[in-house]
């Protein structure tokens, strides 16, 4: 069933804009594959113990980069992504060696990375001379009335090419997780996050493990900041770094399930229709209504469901085909 | 084998081991016994590098282990079987015995160390499996064992396997002990259960707050008044 159903979900995905459908359907399915992306790549570290509360700082690095170079300099988007992607290795590296070589793990990493979100959205507004400070910023357009499409630039104004792009780069972060997954690095792994001492005495070298994961999952997330930029020809420091943009990752990685693999693009798919749905429902009437609800199923998940919808939905499928199996579903 | 001179070490500003010196030889079973706290499990765990001595050499098999990584230790052909097992419990006990194969070298003799290590402790074969975290007591141990075996190591440190096992299975697991030995892998164990462990080991040296106070052959320290008086309590 497997390889076959693949092909057709993607079949199908991929017909999504020769439908004729609205350019809103377009646009939520390009944000579901942007950030279902995102969240895959938070999700390659976070299902290994390593919960980082601070990857708001590396879609705020890699989207104003991007953006900062375009603007004050002229240089292209491609060069500008590899400087981004780099920059956000760097910081990866910066915050996680520390963590790793002295062995903050658990609560006690989530934390380190809490303040980072924040700092890289402090650093955003206090440089508001280039980056426009919380009012956002807008890539200098290369668009016009004739022009809706510059290869330069990066921008194109049809939401059709987008969606392919989005789902160029989805399918980029299922690929990664797969290849994370059937490789020894996932027992190495594994291995660091349920014994430590034991991981290293069987050879693991722990810090340098840890390390490759974060570091492959901050380029990822920084290139998931760069589309979303693009895509949407505006950013703000609130909608690309900080506290919050960092935990409604965490929340839709929970409430989609980190363990499996199309989880995190299903948490995407759940906020963001909910969001979506509240918006319809309520309108701007009743402020904060939506971080309410957030919040409430967020408890309501991790003592209820801490597997996920997804995960939870693929445990029942595998307990049913495999009723006396000893083992249940492992990611 | 494995030779350690004037080492000293500790944990932020508590010392708990002063220049300790030790030596093991290819083929040899030497115990480290002490009291609770004498620092016995920090000077395994400087030996296989998890923490770095302050003062000291450590000599394994001709390489000096300064500046190296447990991981690179690992390597050398030393298998450390943690204190209280450190099994990964998540995984099943075939899981478990793979990671001790996760090294390179040692990934390509996986299949006949398994069987090896299925004959040496034929219960794990019944259980390969079963969660780990569900394992009794001694079959924990057992896969602990086998785990560390997996990697072929040249010298095996063992770190209180009787310890928060049943009477019973203390027994059984002196005897796996035994048998391993009799395989000719050289051992290292530390152990509280001192008379159990002086029968199964060559030598022993004897480690309180942090300093080697006697050591010889372990049927002397077997008949030593004051060790029978302090630890054995007959």
């Amino acid at each position: 069933m497997g390889r076959l159903a693949n092909l057709i979900g993607l079949v199908a995905l991929l017909a999504v804009p020769m439908l004729g459908v609205s350019d809103y359907v377009l646009h939520l399915g390009i944000t579901i594959l942007i950030w279902g992306f995102v969240y895959t790549a938070w999700s390659l570290m976070g299902r290994f113990g390593l919960v980082s509360l601070g990857h708001g700082a590396f879609l705020g690095i890699g989207a104003y980069t991007v953006t900062m170079l375009w603007n004050h300099a002229g240089i292209s988007p491609w060069l500008g992504i590899p400087v981004a992607v780099a920059l956000a290795v760097l910081v990866a590296v910066l915050i996680g060696y520390p963590c790793f070589r002295f062995r903050i793990t658990g609560h006690y990493f989530a934390l380190v990375t809490l303040a980072l979100g924040e700092i890289v959205l402090m650093l955003i507004v206090a440089l508001r001379d280039w980056t426009g400070g919380s009012l956002g910023v807008t890539p200098a357009s290369a668009l016009s009335a004739d022009v809706s499409f510059s290869l330069v630039a990066l921008q194109v104004s049809s939401k059709g090419v987008f969606f392919y792009v989005a789902v160029g780069l989805w399918l980029l972060g299922l690929w990664v997780w797969k290849r994370v997954d059937s490789s020894m690095a996932r027992y190495a792994l594994e291995a660091a996050n349920e014994q430590e001492d034991a991981a290293a005495s069987v050879g693991v070298d722990v810090t340098r493990t840890k390390l490759t994961i974060t570091v492959l999952s901050a380029a990822l997330t920084a290139l998931g900041g760069i589309a979303y930029g693009q895509y949407q020809l505006y950013i703000n420091p609130e909608t690309v770094s900080g506290i919050a943009k960092s935990l409604e990752i965490v929340f839709a990685v929970i409430a989609g399930g980190m363990y499996v693999r199309l989880g995190p693009t299903f948490g995407a798919a759940f906020t963001l229709l909910l969001a979506e749905g509240l918006r319809v429902a309520f309108g701007h009437d009743v402020h904060g209504l939506d971080g309410t609800i957030y919040g409430l199923m967020l408890v309501i998940f991790i003592i209820f469901m801490p597997e996920g919808i997804l995960g939870r939905l693929a445990r029942l499928w595998e307990t049913r085909r495999a009723p006396t199996s000893p083992r249940t579903a492992s990611a | 084998m494995l030779r350690v001179e004037g080492v000293s070490a500790g944990y932020g500003s508590f010392q708990a081991l002063f220049d300790v010196a030790l030596a093991v030889e290819a083929g040899e079973a030497v115990a480290v016994i002490g009291p609770n706290g004498a620092g016995k499990t920090s000077l395994l765990r400087v030996v296989s590098k998890l923490i770095e001595p302050r003062t000291g050499t450590i000599d394994f098999d001709g390489h000096d282990l300064a500046g190296l990584g447990a991981d690179e230790v690992t390597a050398l052909g030393m298998a450390h079987v943690p204190e209280h097992r450190r099994l990964f419990a998540g995984l099943t006990v075939e899981e478990n015995l793979r990671m001790g194969a996760f090294l390179p070298a040692a990934r390509k003799q996986f299949s006949t160390r398994l069987e090896h290590v299925y004959e040496l402790f034929p219960r794990l074969a019944e259980r390969r499996d079963q969660i780990a975290g569900t394992l009794s007591g001694g079959e924990q141990q057992m896969c602990a064992i086998g785990r560390g075996l997996m990697s072929g190591p040249k010298l095996l440190l063992l770190d209180e396997p009787s310890a928060g096992l049943a009477p019973v299975i203390v027994q059984q697991v002196f005897d796996m002990v035994q048998r391993i030995r009799s395989e000719g892998f050289t051992v290292l164990i530390v152990e509280q259960n001192i008379q159990q462990v002086l029968r199964v080991v060559d030598r022993a040296y004897l480690l309180e707050v942090g300093r080697i106070k006697a050591s010889g052959a372990a049927s002397e320290l077997l008949a030593s008044d004051d060790i029978r008086r302090a630890y054995i309590g007959l």
